[in-house]
């Protein structure tokens, strides 16, 4: 099961590999990564996402929370919050497959950042179900690069 | 204002924290820290090895309550130290190791005796510090003992390099102390405490597993006062033992892999089990799945962590031992005045009669001398005062089984890491923290080789602490799991004669008594209590001894090996 946990850190060198680290040792993968500073700059926002089982994910939060420099933990439920990710694809393009790429990209409300005279960059945010549809319909053209930031996600406001 | 240098502010801070003592080893990033503590009147122990420096710190730690400190020098000092980090941290023990470390601009450059030790040790310490500017020092520093030292407790490395400590920073520069992420939960949700109270009130057949937690959070007291209100039976682990006196007769003593048949039935019967700074280690719970098959669990830790993480708990309480203990006391004492004291008859029959049909034994006849005998012996004479330190493998169980612990701080023993050649420095800080105390450490052969070279630190500082070892020729541990689950075969265990232990200790300026004979056993401890030096006495047991009763590994604490099954003694 992949499971989305936002975790407020003090912006401090070695963090990130403690926190990693507490992954590692359980043989899990960090599927994706995304770090920055929050309003606040001493304090950074790291979201990760993993698969894991429920149990070992719970035993994992509490191992964070042992972290003298974690300040707050959220495991994120899908079902409510918003969640991008960004990519940047790099195609194969001549002026041929370019008016059909072109649809698509407009059908996805992605972005042409750069043109040159045998290839095309995209641009996309969005979910990963989103963002994966772009990917599988671009990639007959020939994908040369594919560079994806980790997922970011916010929980929704309460709706009361 | 009077400017300072890194390393005196490091060691007035340290001053300021306390510390009256450090273990420790200088080099060459360590040189100024070293100089500025020539002129402090803080004590240094100079030991051998800096592993010796971290375990010392930790027996320091462990008979004091309060945080031991060491110092190593970068690089391979550093590397060193990491054993006895390890060890200090599965054990939850305050400690403050402090490393040098190459100069600033010289990190990450594979530098001469450069390690990335903040790096090495993150995984077995609590927290850790590269300083990277001299005005740092106070704070970290500061901050460093508080997290070793409250919460669940545990070793802290301050990493600082060679230019931080001699830059120049003001006497009295100072910044507040800044935590955001670290509030330990000390006392316990009430309504949880509430409940604990009312379903052990309930309880047909409770058991209280009492673990090093009492012990750290000081609640032994409390816990005595709550076991004679409501007439528990007391188990304890490992680090538990002297949490609770062994010659009281609801003690069942230690439970687990080497512990008392009577503990593990215990468990095995009981349908609730108040647990209290305990972890559920492997090494005490057997076969999970087959653990405690009909009790409930009442879990009380500090460290949320804990709760929940090897066995399925119904009442979880987050928070010190001693004030949840305390609240739960006093809820207890509320609900059963209310509601009648509960009837524990049946089940304190049957405790009774479960010490009484599985005693611990050996062959008491034989004319071998007998590790139990020994230990026995050890405890008789030292009127069970004394603070005993123990090596790792059948030495450290025939201790826990065999010595009566009946204070908190008198055991001192590897449990977590489980490791060999700490119970000599660790007994060597155990002395210079109580001095008043006769400090024993109880040996193995092979463990006490690990470390020997502590003898001098023992002997040059006059720390007059009494090696007992229970020399088998073999370690001792693993020769018997090869006698029980490898058909005998004796792989890389048998280390007969590989050394004169009498000429070892005489060489160093100590004493060693050779005893051969059981007839000699007696007074050879005697002799060695009454004498003011360093004394080793090497005690020849005999050689395949088994430790008894054994639950083999991966079988339920209810299934234990005994000597009369495989042995037919
Ligand atoms: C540092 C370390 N290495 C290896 C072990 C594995 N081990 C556990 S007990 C033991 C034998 C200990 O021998 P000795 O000190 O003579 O004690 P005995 O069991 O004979 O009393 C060994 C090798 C360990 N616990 N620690
Ligand atoms: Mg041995």
């Amino acid at each position: 099961m992949g499971h989305i946990i936002s975790v407020l850190v003090e912006n401090k060198a070695g963090v990130l590999a403690k926190i990693s680290g507490l992954f590692s040792r359980r043989g899990f993968n960090i599927e994706s990564l995304a770090v920055g500073p929050t309003d606040d700059e001493k304090i950074s926002r790291i979201t990760l996402e993993v698969n894991a089982e429920e149990h070992s994910i719970e035993q994992i939060i509490k191992q964070l929370y042992k972290l003298i420099n974690v300040i707050k933990i959220q495991e994120l439920n899908p079902s409510n919050i918003v969640e991008r990710e960004l990519v940047l694809i790099k195609l194969s393009a001549d002026s041929k497959a370019r008016p059909e790429i072109l649809e698509i990209v407009n059908v996805f409300r992605a972005n042409i950042v750069d043109v040159a005279r045998k290839s095309l960059m995209v641009e996309i945010t969005g979910n990963s179900t989103k963002v994966r549809a772009l990917e599988d319909l671009l990639r007959p053209f020939g994908i040369l690069e594919l560079v994806r930031t980790g997922k970011i996600a916010c929980s929704r406001g309460s709706k009361d | 204002m009077a400017k300072i240098t890194g390393a005196q502010m490091i060691i007035k801070c340290l001053k300021e924290e306390g510390v009256e003592v450090i273990f420790g080893y200088p080099g060459g990033k360590v040189i100024p820290l070293y100089d500025a503590l020539f002129d402090s009147d803080i004590k240094h122990i100079l030991v051998r090895h800096e592993q010796g420096a971290a375990h010392a710190a930790d027996g320091y730690a462990r008979v004091t309550g309060k945080t031991g400190v060491c110092i190593a020098t970068s690089g391979p000092g550093a590397t060193n130290l990491v054993t006895g980090i390890a060890n200090a941290y599965m054990d939850s023990i305050p400690m403050v190791a402090i490393t040098g470390q190459v100069s600033r601009a010289q990190i990450g450059t594979d530098a001469f005796q450069e390690a990335d030790i903040t790096g090495i040790v993150a995984p077995v310490t609590k927290h850790d510090y590269l300083v990277k500017d001299v005005r740092e020092l106070p704070k970290v520093i500061k901050e460093a003992f508080k997290v070793a030292s409250t919460g669940r407790p545990g070793p802290v490395l301050i990493d600082i390099p060679l230019d931080v400590t001699t830059d120049l920073i003001d006497e009295n520069f100072k910044v507040e102390i800044n935590l955001p992420g670290y509030k330990p939960t000390i006392k316990g949700n009430l309504k949880q405490v509430k409940q604990a109270a009312k379903r052990i009130a309930e309880s047909k057949k409770p058991v209280i597993f009492a673990g090093g937690g009492i012990i750290s959070s000081g609640a032994s007291d409390v816990l005595k006062k709550f076991v004679k209100i409501a007439k528990i039976p007391v188990i304890t682990s490992l680090l538990g033992m002297g949490s609770f006196p062994e010659d009281n007769q609801l003690s069942l003593s230690m439970a687990g892999m080497h512990g008392t048949k009577y503990a593990n039935l215990t468990f095995t019967e009981a349908d609730l089990i108040v647990a209290i700074g305990v972890r559920f280690d492997d090494r005490v719970t057997g076969k999970l799945s087959e653990f405690a098959p009909n009790a409930e669990i009442i879990h009380i830790d500090i460290d949320p962590a804990e709760i929940g993480k090897n066995v399925k708990v119904l009442i979880p309480i987050v928070g010190d031992a001693k004030i949840v203990l305390t609240d739960l006391k006093n809820e207890y004492e509320n609900y059963i005045e209310k509601k009648g004291i509960p009837d524990r008859k049946d089940w304190l029959t049957r405790i009774k009669y479960l010490k009484n049909a599985y005693p611990l034994k050996y062959d008491r006849n034989s004319s071998k001398i007998k590790p139990a005998y020994v230990i026995e012996k050890i405890y008789e004479l030292t009127g069970g005062d004394a603070i005993i330190c123990t090596e790792v493998g059948q030495n450290q169980m025939w201790a826990a089984q065999f010595y009566k612990f009946t204070q908190p701080r008198t055991l001192v023993s590897s449990g977590g890491l489980g490791t060999m050649g700490f119970g000599l420095p660790a007994a060597i800080g155990a002395k210079i923290g109580r001095p008043d105390k006769t400090v024993i450490d109880i040996a193995g052969d092979g463990s006490i080789q690990m470390v020997s070279q502590e003898l001098s630190t023992a002997v040059t500082n006059k720390i007059n602490i009494k090696i007992m070892l229970l020399n088998n020729g073999y370690l001792g541990m693993v020769r018997q799991w090869q006698e029980f689950f490898f058909k005998r075969r004796y792989s890389q265990t048998c280390i007969h004669n590989c050394v004169d232990f009498v000429k070892l200790v005489e060489a160093y300026g100590g004493v060693g008594i050779s005893v051969k004979k059981k007839e000699e056993v007696e007074g050879a401890i005697k002799e060695a209590l009454g004498i003011n030096n360093v004394v080793l006495v090497d005690f020849w047991i005999d050689k395949e001894e088994n430790v008894y009763p054994m639950v083999a590994p991966g079988s339920p604490i209810s299934e234990m090996l005994e000597s009369e099954m495989l042995e037919g003694v």
